[in-house]
């Protein structure tokens, strides 16, 4: 179980107010992924829900109790942090025995799991080493290792992958993603990382200065972005947003189109620019377009290798029916 | 970069410091080691020639030596457990965010500056005094019959007082090692359970350490020599001679220095002893 409520929760540091009142429901064994821009009280909620850190106002109930003033240790949920915290004067293995020895577990049963985990993360070369003798990969593991053992009802990941490189990154993704699937308990997953919160979340609560924009699916968030702050957070290259008589003639103040919705051919369309810089990827191929009269810049995502060079007009279309218009406010219009 | 001339220049240029450092080191022990061989008694004839070891012999076999020695141990050791026990403790507070942490801290570390003679006499006079002392008039405020300090407890006092001295440099050290402690692995350890003797034990003292392996060594030095606290205190009665002490009356008192001499070998072999003991058991803990 590990069903986590957040009712009218706040939080000020001194007179600033991190979090204005926010109600959040996650449910038992869902992937919820925390994104927003650096700074935005990702970190300050997950430590609220861990217990290291006192609501200002509010409520926190865990499967359904109240959990508010319970200390940490006893809200039955384990935290990966983003320095990985490891204890370096212990060998890895006592690292991960740790919260079982501080549980009193008996002997037998605290091996039987330090070997289930560390099989399943691959460390079990490693078990005497200590943190300091591992990669960074290896303390990311040993890390989840530590929180896997406790058997929690949720995990909490504070942006657990920023400090790996990008290969590794993409690695540990899948790793976390295959746990997710094999345990099915519940995790929170703390990202400023759009592309990390797309693929690995089953819900995505895109945070800005403390306020919840959206909560949804990653096809939701794509598909039907609530305002102008989801729509240009969400999607990699960002969507293009205009304004002007463009964006009247579709009776919005702004409309926003996705670079991969946009068709390019030489010879006619919609709009007309001329291309900036060519980003071939192989797969696709991205163009930065100027002088088009809707925006500063276009980005248009084209699949496969399209033969433009820098300075050539370029004609463009967007779909029709991938476009998202927004009102004054930047609240989507439908 | 090491070429050949770069290597000769530095030497050139090191030269000057490791004369004199080495003539700094090297001219007063051989002066101990050559009046150790020999009578010399300033007022009584002078250079009275060789006597072999003799002196060596004197000194060892003379009643107040294994007594020094003991002394000594005792003297360094309490020191070094008080100051280290305290030190942490202190360390761990000044921790803590509080109002008016700057003044604090350095109300804690001003001991340290007061000079080691200055500090035994205001001991002496305004603390362990039997009459006037405020230990008597505390003693007397409970209905006690006050303390003669410096001859009924006589080692108590000087631990006391040259603990007093020392702690400030302990809780000093230790503090930067505390403030450079990761908050994160606290709160790991509070996540996973740990309660507050369990995280001092498992994560507190051993990235303490280190910084406890430098205090011991540095204290240890310092402390095989004092002197002021006991001269201006006891003048080595009631059992708290220590080697430093005994050497300097032998030398001084008795003139004769070459028995003094060959004391100060003897101390230099015992703090060597001491150093290389401290070092294996704690030495381990400088190169992790
Ligand atoms: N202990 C603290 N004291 C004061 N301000 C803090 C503290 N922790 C975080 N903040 C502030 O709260 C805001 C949110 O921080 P944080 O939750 O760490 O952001 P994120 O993890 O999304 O990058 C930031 O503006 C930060 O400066
Ligand atoms: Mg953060």
């Amino acid at each position: 179980m590990g069903k986590i409520q957040l009712k009218q929760v706040t939080k000020k540091f001194g007179d600033v107010q991190v979090i204005p009142p926010l109600d959040l429901t996650i449910e038992d064994g869902e992937f919820a992924v925390f994104v927003g821009p650096s700074g935005c009280g990702k970190s300050t909620l997950l430590r609220m829900i861990a217990g290291l850190e006192d609501l200002t106002t509010g409520t926190i109930a865990i499967d359904d109790a109240d959990a508010t003033d319970t200390p940490p240790a006893k809200r039955g949920l384990a935290m990966v942090f983003q320095s990985y915290a490891l204890y370096p004067h212990m060998s890895v293995r006592k690292n991960i025995a740790f919260p079982l020895r501080m549980a009193k577990m008996d002997k037998a049963e605290q091996d039987r799991r330090i070997a289930a985990a560390a099989s399943a993360l691959n460390l079990t070369d490693y078990l005497d080493r200590r943190p300091g003798q591992l990669s960074g990969g290896q303390r990311q593991r040993v890390a989840i290792g530590r929180a896997i053992v406790r058997e929690p009802s949720a995990f909490l990941f504070d942006e657990p992958l920023s400090n790996l490189d990008a290969a590794l990154r993409v690695g540990m993704r899948l790793e976390i993603c295959e746990m997710h699937e094999r345990l099915k308990t519940t995790m929170i997953y703390v990202t400023h990382d759009q592309v990390e919160a797309m693929t690995m979340a089953d819900k995505i609560v895109v945070l800005q200065a403390g306020v919840i924009e959206q909560v949804g699916s990653p096809l939701e968030l794509y598909h039907a972005p609530r305002n102008l702050f989801v729509a240009g957070f969400i999607g990699s290259p960002k969507m293009n947003l205009i304004s002007g008589p463009e964006a009247a003639k579709r009776d919005a103040v702004t409309i926003g189109i996705r670079p991969e919705h946009i068709d390019v051919s030489d010879s006619g369309g919609m709009w007309q620019g001329k291309v900036g810089v060519a980003e071939h990827l192989g797969s696709d191929t991205f163009f930065h377009i100027h002088d088009t009269g809707l925006a500063e810049m276009i980005t248009v995502r084209a699949p496969g290798e399209v033969s433009f060079r820098h300075g050539d007009t370029i004609h463009l279309t967007p779909r029709a029916d991938q476009i998202h218009r927004f009102d004054a406010e930047g609240l989507r219009l439908s | 970069m090491a070429t050949h001339q770069s290597r000769s220049a530095a030497r050139l240029m090191m030269a000057p410091a490791v004369v004199l450092l080495l003539g700094w080191m090297l001219v007063p022990l051989s002066m101990t080691l050559y009046f150790s061989f020999k009578k010399y008694l300033p007022l009584r004839g002078g250079d009275l020639g060789w006597v072999g070891l003799e002196n060596y012999t004197r000194f060892v076999t003379s009643s107040a030596f294994w007594p020094s020695v003991q002394a000594t141990l005792v003297i360094v050791g309490a020191v070094l457990v008080i100051t280290i026990v305290l030190g942490i403790l202190l360390a761990m507070l000044l921790d803590q965010p509080m109002w008016g942490q700057g003044i604090v801290r350095i109300l804690v570390i001003a001991p340290f500056f007061v000079m080691p003679t200055v500090s035994a006499l205001v001991w002496k006079n305004m603390f362990m005094d039997p009459v006037n002392g405020l230990f008597a008039h505390l003693w007397q405020f409970f209905g006690l019959a006050p303390i003669e300090w410096l001859s009924q407890a006589s080692m108590t006092s000087i631990i006391m007082i040259v603990s007093w001295q020392w702690l400030p440099f302990a809780t000093l050290i230790l503090l930067t090692a505390i403030q450079s402690l990761d908050g994160e692995q606290m709160e790991a350890a509070e996540m996973d359970g740990a309660p507050a003797l369990s995280k001092f034990f498992h994560l507190v003292l051993p990235h303490m350490a280190r910084a406890i392996t430098i205090v011991v060594l540095i204290q240890m030095i310092f402390l095989l020599s004092i002197f002021a606290e006991i001269f201006v205190t006891t003048q080595g009665s009631f059992g708290t001679r220590t080697l430093t002490y005994l050497i300097y009356q032998r030398v001084l008192e008795s003139q004769n220095v070459g028995l003094g001499s060959a004391g100060g070998i003897f101390a230099v072999i015992l703090a060597n002893i001491i150093a290389i003991f401290l070092m294996r058991i704690v030495g381990k803990n400088l190169d992790a």
